[in-house]
Parts: structure tokens; C-alpha cells; sequence
């Protein structure tokens, strides 16, 4: 009787430091990082009763195993057996149907949460994503915006409508909790209140290649104020692009997801920088060099495995995009500009 | 050296490399008759090393020997039914023999070699991952047609493979050596298909780690198209691999079933089985019936790449989630075919350690075949954020949760055996205690990723990673190193080094709960899984350096294990007798056994774990038989 009052207080007090101890680390009330999505709510407190249940599960099976090694030890010369317990039936049915209704608690604890974080807004605002090996787009259909920054305005529910042009790629803002794969050939929803101002970034949580790591891009959160200036900003900036090719060249590079491997600042990427490309004596990988012009960008940009630059994978891992002509004309037009 | 070229395994490799190059050279004057290309970065074309390493592992099997009595029949020559064993000492392990405690052997062994190879992988990406921006696995290394980035993706997704395959064929080895000592049997079921399970696996490894040298792979070990379709032809060669090891395991898993339901000792009725035994009968339930999907899914995108089929092709109607469908129903019942022999081993070993019987053996027995049951029905719980149905996340929500019942009663019946024993720790013992403890660490990680709306947040971050390494080295890396410790003095008349084991045990399992509570914490701060890079911003440098330094002390307490096991072998303290004081038959007579294990048969006449109780012993032998009597 003694040993279980004993394992009892201190099964206890092992269950309030291990919750302390999450929560001196930060992670019992919540999931890292900073919170900064209306869904995070629900998610949280999902998270933190689960703590809850474990730093107790944690405390129940852990010290009595320590409590019976010390107490329970064969000392020295003792050759004696243990006493002969073969089970108890009562025991044994109660530790099946006791967690059984653990896990029926939070079954209706998990279902509850997931409504919540699912709860339509009809006003929401939609976007769509597009994600290409290794980049982000968004297109603001409203307004004719397409940009490679994701800008949301604050206390408002966004529905991202997102879809891949390559391979699966996964939506994730640690900030928000949520994160949805994109998948080729259909179109996954993300719907995300957001509740906090600040610069955040989604990154890419499906494994796609071989820049995987990279395919980041900024998140900007805003006051209502701010978001409808940069709609403002961004719909002039579009309107004064598409009346230059070079502006039109703009729009198509963001727009396919150019600019996730081809810097416009001469920093290395996953393919050559277009910062002083047009012009320029550019080594192969067969040992030869090339002039940069009008064909050769051309030739690149429908078939990226014609010619490689040396120091680049082979074969390249850029996709054959389709253009015109005429795009091809301006996206060539655009790096032009680029000195 | 010269017996090694007159191997089993050594023709069996050079009958590889022949067969390869007839399959290949095959598809390959094919295609130049039909005016196709014949060469391609890695001199073949895809097709031709896909054909050429299948006929190269069917070759393997025939030149290594194992199939010698089977083409002996099918052509009407009669083989000894009694096989006699023609080599000695380390020869047995490089030849084919029909005795099941060679072919255990052989199993543990390939998979320590390949614990080895995966986790020289490991060690390789964990030191890139020491601090954020990529210091060797650059972008200017070039290194079997694979730049850094895609040098660490093949690395990172062959450790995943390679560690898998080692398991299953770990898991094979303890059951191939236990399963029939412990029954009594004197053989397995069927002897020649128990050593073609084994020849299987080591062209299967083979195919396997060749990837590396074909361009490798980048999709991680699930190999989710549309990425796979794309990848170089190393992909191939890791679906050729998985798909051959995958036979070994389902012909190896039927051989169980039947060895336990036919072969088992006069008397020993279902619930006086030693319960590593039901553990045993489980995991190979699974393994028969779930394996054929992997194979099929991967066959499926295989067949994408060779004729253009669209099966996961969306420009084509195919659909990308279909794969995962088909992967994980199989690939999540198989961590349950990792666990539960491990567990298995934990609830065998624990009474022999704490002197007491195993409490509430019924229980624990039927808890295996119930995380077996439900475990098949939980596969989607990978997929929460994958696009399929939204309302389906609730059902596979449940049954995930479910799980956690009859996992709940294994950890309770733990305790409750240890309670009010008289508990002794040796090294075996040292390693069944941390197994509970990391399991434990893994069962308690897992509610939040079943439910799932706080699994939108963990899915595919270090978390995951933290979580399903604490399940396995719970659930199987310590119980192996366990029943390594213990069967060692069965299997070779001698111990290993005690001293030496508890420097493994105490080195490894501090660093490794460092590792793991590392991996999780960084994963909830926004570690993503598979990433070569991480962003500085996030704060996580110092963690890495921490894991990564936790990761190199776990090497290094393998290596100690490493020595310790080879120099047993010869010079190790003789242990011939019961040294663990087991109730167990295979302890009864002395070690090592003799070829067909029990010299009489023997007749099970108590209970299996009755410690602590006078005058009951679990088996007596049969007095041999009266001559003049028929031996059938």
C-alpha cells in the first residue's frame, strides 16, 4: 500500500514539471511560433490539452518503471524471483476502456477543432496561387495583379485558390497553423483569417526538387488602409507594364514563376541570374561559349536543354514553357533591361 | 580470400553483373533495331537498366544456388529431404543453407551492414544540416551526374529506403532465429523458401544502393509522382529495389504463418505461445498481405516512365493522390511490422529481467493482432493536408486514435510486470528498459498529428521526423540491439562484453533523446522536412549543431557495438549454459544449438512465464522413441 501512495503523489508532481517544463519552453499553451491566424485559436487550445494529457500519460507509465527499478532491485546475491502476479482482469479492463474514452473525448475535440478552423466566411477573399518548382505566384483575379508577394489584409478570411503547374508543392505559413498541398490538374482551397500584422513567408512543405528549400516568399499582412494602397500601387504598376513590352516581359517572368530561379540582382540561383545576361560571353557546359542574344535566349526559354550553362544541372530541371512569339519578344525585352 | 570467391554470395554478385548486362544488351539491340537512341547519361537507356537489373537479381538467385533443389525437381532429380550442412564457421553466412538459425544470422547481419550504409547517409546530410546555408553539398559539387542540393536529396531519401529494408530484414532475422527455437520446431516451414527470402534481399539491396551512382533519386522514400515520374533513371532502380526486396518479405512472412500454425510443439496451445511469438504471427500477417501494394504502386509508376502511361499523370487524367493511396496502405501498416516484433521482444525479455511473470499475457498477445487489424485502417492519416476528401480526415481522425487502446495496454502491462519484481539490468535488459521509455516518447508525439487540425501545423515539418524516429528506435532499433545482447551467447556459446555494451547503451540513448526532442522542436518552429537549407531567420543554428553533434555520438556508440559484437565472436566470455536463467526452451540445452535444434522433441507442460512459482516448468523433453517403433 505504501509503494502506491508514494508512486501516486509522485506520478503528481511529475505531471506538473513536465507541463511546467513544456511551458517554460513555450510549448505547452501553443504550437511555435507566433500565432498570427484567427484558425491558430482553436488550434492552440486543441494543442495545449493534449499537453495537458500527455505530460499526465508521460508521468503515469515513467515513474512507476524508475519508482520499481529502484525499489524492485535484485541486490547483490539475491537469486530470489519476483512475486507471482499473472494479471487481474478488472486492471486490465479498466486501462482499455479508461483510454477508450480518452480517445472518444478527443475524437469530439479534434472534430470540433477542425470545424472551426474550416468555418466559411461567404465574403472571403479569393486569390489565386499558382506554385512552379520554385516559386510562388499570386493573382489578385479582381484586380488583374499578379505579383510574387502574397499581401492580405488584416482580420479578414482569404480563400487562396491554389493550384501546381509542375509537380506537388505544399502551402505552409508556420504563423497561420494551416498548410494544404498543390496538386496538379485541381484546385485545393486554403482558407486562413489573418490576425496579426507582420511580414511572415510561405515556404514549401511538399518536397519538389531539387530548390525545395528555397521555394520561399514573403507574406505581408497589412491594415485594411495599407492593403487597398498596395492594390492601388500594384494596379497602376500593371497598367503602366502592359503598355511596354518590356512591362508586358515583367508580368509573364512573375507570372511563371520566373524569377524563383533566375535572380534580377546577380545573387546564384537554381538557374542563371538575368542581372547583365543580354549581351554577355556566356560558358556551356561542353567547354564552348556563346553570345547571349535574341536566339539564344529564345531557344532557351522553348527548349531550357539545348544548351547549358556550365556549373547548372543537366538535363535542366526548368520545364518547356509555351509562349508566343510575341512573349517570347517581350520576356527577352525585360532582361534586356536588366543592367 | 579464396573461399570467398567460391561463395554463394560472390557468384551469386557476379551472376548479377552477368544477367544485368544480358537484359540490358537485350533492350538495348532492340531499340537500336528500332532505330531508337541506345545511350543515354549513364551510358544505357532507361529502359535497358530497368530490364537489365531485374534479369540481374533473377540471375542472382540462380547463380548463388538457392534454387538449385527446385530446378532439381522440376526435372525430376530427387535432393536430399535432410540437408546436410557442408561449411563452418564464417562460410555458413556467405553460402545458402536451409537452417533457420543461419539464415536469422544472415538476415542480422545484412541489416547491420545496412544500418551501417543508411546511417553513414544520415551522418553525411546531418553534418550539412549543422548550420543554415549549404557548406559541402554545394551547389559546384558534382558527384555522379548530382549537384549538392541533389546529392543530399538522394542521400536523405536512400537513409529513409535503405534503414526501412534494413529493418524488415532485421525483423526477419530475430524471427527466423527465435520463432522456431521458441516453438520448438526444428526447422521453419519450408526451409529452401526460407533461404530464398533471404538470397532475395541481397541483389534487392543491391539495386537499391546503386541508385546513388545513376543519378540518384530526390523524392524522398515515398517517391510521390509527379516528382518520380520526372527524376533520373536512379529512381528506377530504387522502385526495382523495393519492389524485389518486397518478395522477401512476403514469402518470408507466409513461412512464418505456416511455421507458427503447423510446426509448434506438442501442447503449446494458442495462449501458451511465448508471446514474441504472437508478436511474430502479427507482424507477418501484415507483411503478407500489405506488401503487394507498395510493389504495385511503384510498378505503377514505373510503367508511367517506361511507356508513357498516365496513371498518375494529371495532363492525362491521372490522378496524383491515387499513388498515395496506394503507398500508404501499405507503408503505414509496415511501421506497425517494425514495432511490433520490437515490442514483441520487449514483453519476451522483461519477465526473464524482473523475475516475475508477464502480466496479463492474454492481453498483451491480443493487443498485437489488434494494432495489426487497425492498423489497417488508419493509411490516411499521412494524407490530411494531401487534397483528398475533406470529410474523410474525420473517420481516419478516429481510427488513428484508436490506435493509441491497445498500444496503451502493452505500456500498462509493462509496468504492472515490473511491479514488485526482483529487477536485475543487464546490457539486454538496460536495452528493453530504453526501448519502453522511447516508444513510449513516440506513442505520446503521435495524438497531435491524429488530430487534424493540430496536424495541419506538423505534417510534413521535423516534428513528424522526431516522432517516427522515437517510435522506431522504440519500436525496433533498441528491442534489435536487445535481442542481439541476449540471443548472442545462444547463437555463438559466448557473451558479449558487458562493460562495453553499457557504454553503447549510455551513450547512445541520452544523445538520442537529444536528437529526437531536438527534431521536434525545430520542427514546430517551422523546420521543414527534406530541406538541404534552412532560412537563418529562423533561429534554429544552434539546434542543428546540437542534433547534428547528438546524431555523431550515436555513431559512435553503434561503432562500440560494432566491435564489441565482431570480437565476441571469437573471444568473447563462454556463456554455454542458461545464462540468463530463461524459463524459455531454447535456454534448456546448451549453446550454440545443433543443426536441428532439440535433440528430442519436447512438450510444453506449464505456462511459459511462471516465474516466481516453485516445481512448474514450461516444457519437458519427450523421451526419444522406442526403437522398432515407425518414425512417421
Amino acid at each position: 500500500m505504501q509503494h502506491f501512495v508514494i508512486v501516486g503523489i509522485l506520478v503528481i508532481v511529475t505531471t506538473v514539471l513536465t507541463y511546467l517544463g513544456l511551458d517554460v519552453a513555450g510549448l505547452a499553451k501553443q504550437q511555435h511560433p507566433v500565432a498570427a491566424s484567427a484558425q491558430s485559436a482553436s488550434i492552440d487550445q486543441l494543442w495545449h490539452w493534449e499537453m495537458i494529457v500527455i505530460s499526465f500519460l508521460f508521468a503515469l507509465i515513467v515513474v512507476p518503471m524508475l519508482y520499481s527499478l529502484i525499489a524492485f532491485r535484485q541486490k547483490k546475491g539475491e537469486m530470489k524471483d519476483g512475486e507471482h502476479m499473472e494479471g487481474n482482469t478488472t486492471l486490465e479492463i479498466a486501462w482499455t476502456v479508461i483510454p477508450l474514452f480518452i480517445v472518444v473525448i478527443f475524437s469530439y475535440l479534434g472534430g470540433w477543432s477542425l470545424g472551426e478552423v474550416n468555418r466559411v466566411d461567404p465574403q472571403a477573399l479569393v486569390i489565386n496561387v499558382r506554385g512552379a518548382q520554385f516559386a510562388w505566384t499570386f493573382e489578385y483575379p479582381e484586380y488583374g495583379i499578379v505579383s510574387d508577394e502574397l499581401h492580405l489584409p488584416v482580420d479578414r478570411q482569404v480563400v487562396l485558390k491554389m493550384t501546381s503547374a509542375d509537380v506537388l508543392h505544399s502551402f505552409w505559413v508556420p504563423e497561420f497553423r494551416l498548410k494544404q498541398d498543390v496538386v496538379p490538374g485541381r484546385i485545393t482551397d486554403y482558407r486562413v483569417t489573418p490576425s496579426l500584422i507582420g511580414d511572415y513567408k510561405v515556404r514549401c512543405a511538399e518536397l519538389c526538387g531539387t530548390s525545395h528549400a528555397y521555394m520561399e516568399n514573403a507574406v505581408i499582412v497589412s491594415t485594411q488602409a495599407d492593403y487597398d494602397a498596395w492594390i492601388v500601387e500594384q494596379t497602376e504598376i500593371a497598367k503602366q507594364l502592359a503598355q511596354t513590352p518590356e512591362g508586358q516581359g515583367r508580368i509573364l517572368a512573375v507570372r511563371n514563376g520566373c524569377l524563383g530561379c533566375h535572380s534580377l540582382d546577380g545573387t546564384p540561383g537554381t538557374g542563371p541570374t538575368w542581372f547583365n545576361l543580354f549581351g554577355k560571353q556566356e560558358n556551356l557546359n561542353d567547354g564552348s561559349t556563346i553570345l547571349v542574344d535574341e536566339a539564344y535566349l529564345a531557344e532557351s526559354i522553348l527548349n531550357p536543354n539545348a544548351k547549358i550553362v556550365a556549373g547548372f544541372t543537366s538535363p535542366s530541371v526548368m520545364p518547356a514553357f509555351v509562349f508566343t512569339d510575341e512573349e517570347i519578344a517581350n520576356i527577352i525585352a525585360y532582361i534586356k533591361t536588366l543592367k | 580470400m579464396k573461399k570467398f570467391f567460391t561463395s554463394a554470395l560472390f557468384k551469386g554478385l557476379v551472376w548479377q553483373v552477368i544477367g544485368f548486362f544480358i537484359g540490358a544488351g537485350l533492350v538495348t539491340g532492340i531499340r537500336a533495331l528500332m532505330g531508337l537512341s541506345t545511350t543515354d547519361t549513364f551510358f544505357f537507356t532507361e529502359p535497358a537498366w530497368v530490364l537489365g537489373s531485374f534479369i540481374g537479381a533473377l540471375s542472382f538467385l540462380v547463380g548463388c544456388g538457392v534454387t538449385d533443389d527446385w530446378i532439381k525437381w522440376a526435372r525430376g532429380i530427387d535432393t536430399h529431404d535432410n540437408h546436410e550442412e557442408h561449411w563452418h564457421g564464417w562460410e555458413k553466412y556467405v553460402n545458402v543453407s536451409f537452417d533457420h538459425k543461419v539464415i536469422g544470422i544472415q538476415y542480422t547481419l545484412i541489416s547491420l551492414a545496412l544500418i551501417a550504409i543508411g546511417g553513414t547517409f544520415a551522418l553525411i546530410f546531418r553534418a550539412e544540416l549543422a548550420a543554415s546555408q549549404l557548406q559541402f553539398l554545394t551547389t559546384e559539387l558534382q558527384l555522379f551526374g548530382q549537384n549538392g542540393p541533389q546529392l543530399y536529396n538522394t542521400l536523405m531519401s536512400l537513409h529513409g529506403i535503405v534503414m526501412i529494408i534494413s529493418i524488415l530484414l532485421g525483423v526477419s532475422g530475430i524471427i527466423n532465429y527465435a520463432v522456431p527455437l521458441l516453438i520448438g520446431a526444428a526447422d521453419m516451414s519450408f526451409p529452401r523458401l526460407n533461404a530464398f527470402s533471404y538470397w532475395i534481399a541481397v541483389p534487392a539491396a543491391v539495386t537499391l544502393i546503386s541508385s546513388l551512382f545513376l543519378g540518384g533519386f530526390d523524392t524522398g522514400w515515398t517517391g510521390y509522382p509527379p516528382l518520380s515520374a520526372r527524376a533520373p533513371v536512379g529512381m528506377q532502380m530504387f522502385f526495382m529495389g523495393v519492389f524485389v526486396a518486397g518478395w522477401s518479405s512476403i514469402l518470408g512472412a507466409l513461412n512464418v504463418v505456416v511455421t507458427v500454425l503447423r510446426m509448434r510443439a506438442k501442447g503449446m496451445t494458442a495462449m501458451k505461445m511465448p508471446i514474441f511469438v504472437w508478436a511474430g504471427l502479427a507482424t507477418s500477417i501484415i507483411a503478407m498481405t500489405a506488401t503487394q501494394f507498395i510493389g504495385l504502386a511503384f510498378q505503377l509508376v514505373m510503367f508511367q516512365r517506361l511507356f508513357g502511361m498516365g496513371f498518375f499523370d494529371p495532363s492525362k487524367g491521372g490522378n496524383p493522390i491515387l499513388f498515395q493511396h496506394l503507398f500508404w496502405f501499405y507503408s503505414h501498416p509496415a511501421v506497425y511490422v517494425f514495432i511490433l516484433p520490437g515490442l514483441g521482444v520487449i514483453s519476451e525479455l522483461l519477465p526473464v529481467f524482473v523475475r516475475k511473470p508477464l502480466y496479463g499475457y492474454r492481453w498483451i498477445a491480443m493487443s498485437s493482432i489488434g494494432i495489426a487489424l487497425v492498423g489497417f485502417v488508419v493509411w490516411a492519416h499521412h494524407m490530411f493536408t494531401s487534397g483528398m476528401n475533406e470529410y474523410l480526415r474525420v473517420p481516419f481522425m478516429y481510427s488513428t486514435l484508436l490506435v493509441s487502446v491497445p498500444t496503451g495496454v502493452k505500456f500498462f502491462s509493462w509496468v504492472a510486470t515490473m511491479w514488485k519484481g526482483k529487477i536485475s539490468t543487464p546490457t539486454p535488459m538496460l536495452f528493453v528498459l530504453g526501448a519502453i521509455i522511447v516508444f513510449l516518447m513516440g506513442g505520446l508525439s503521435g495524438p497531435p498529428h491524429a488530430t487534424v487540425s493540430t496536424d495541419l501545423h506538423l505534417h510534413d515539418t521535423y516534428f513528424v521526423v522526431g516522432h517516427f524516429h522515437d517510435t522506431i528506435f522504440g519500436g525496433f532499433v533498441f528491442p534489435f540491439f536487445a535481442a542481439i545482447y541476449y540471443w548472442f551467447p545462444k547463437a555463438t556459446g559466448r557473451r558479449m562484453n558487458e562493460f562495453w555494451g553499457k557504454v553503447h547503451f549510455w551513450l547512445m540513448t541520452p544523445s538520442f533523446f537529444v536528437l529526437t526532442f531536438g527534431m521536434m522542436y525545430v520542427g514546430l518552429l517551422g523546420m521543414r522536412r527534406r530541406i538541404a537549407d534552412y532560412d537563418p531567420a529562423l533561429g534554429i543554428d544552434t539546434a542543428h549543431l546540437i542534433l547534428t553533434i547528438g546524431a555523431f555520438l550515436i555513431a559512435l556508440s553503434v561503432l562500440i557495438f560494432f566491435i564489441n559484437f565482431f570480437y565476441s565472436i571469437k573471444n568473447g566470455e563462454k556463456a554455454e549454459g542458461n545464462v540468463w536463467e530463461s524459463r524459455s526452451p531454447e535456454w534448456q540445452v546448451p549453446s550454440p544449438m545443433s543443426l536441428h535444434n532439440y535433440p528430442t522433441p519436447l512438450e510444453v507442460v506449464g505456462e511459459p512465464y511462471d516465474y516466481g512459482l516453485k516445481d512448474a516448468p514450461y516444457i519437458r523433453f519427450v523421451k526419444p522413441a522406442k526403437a522398432g517403433k515407425s518414425k512417421h
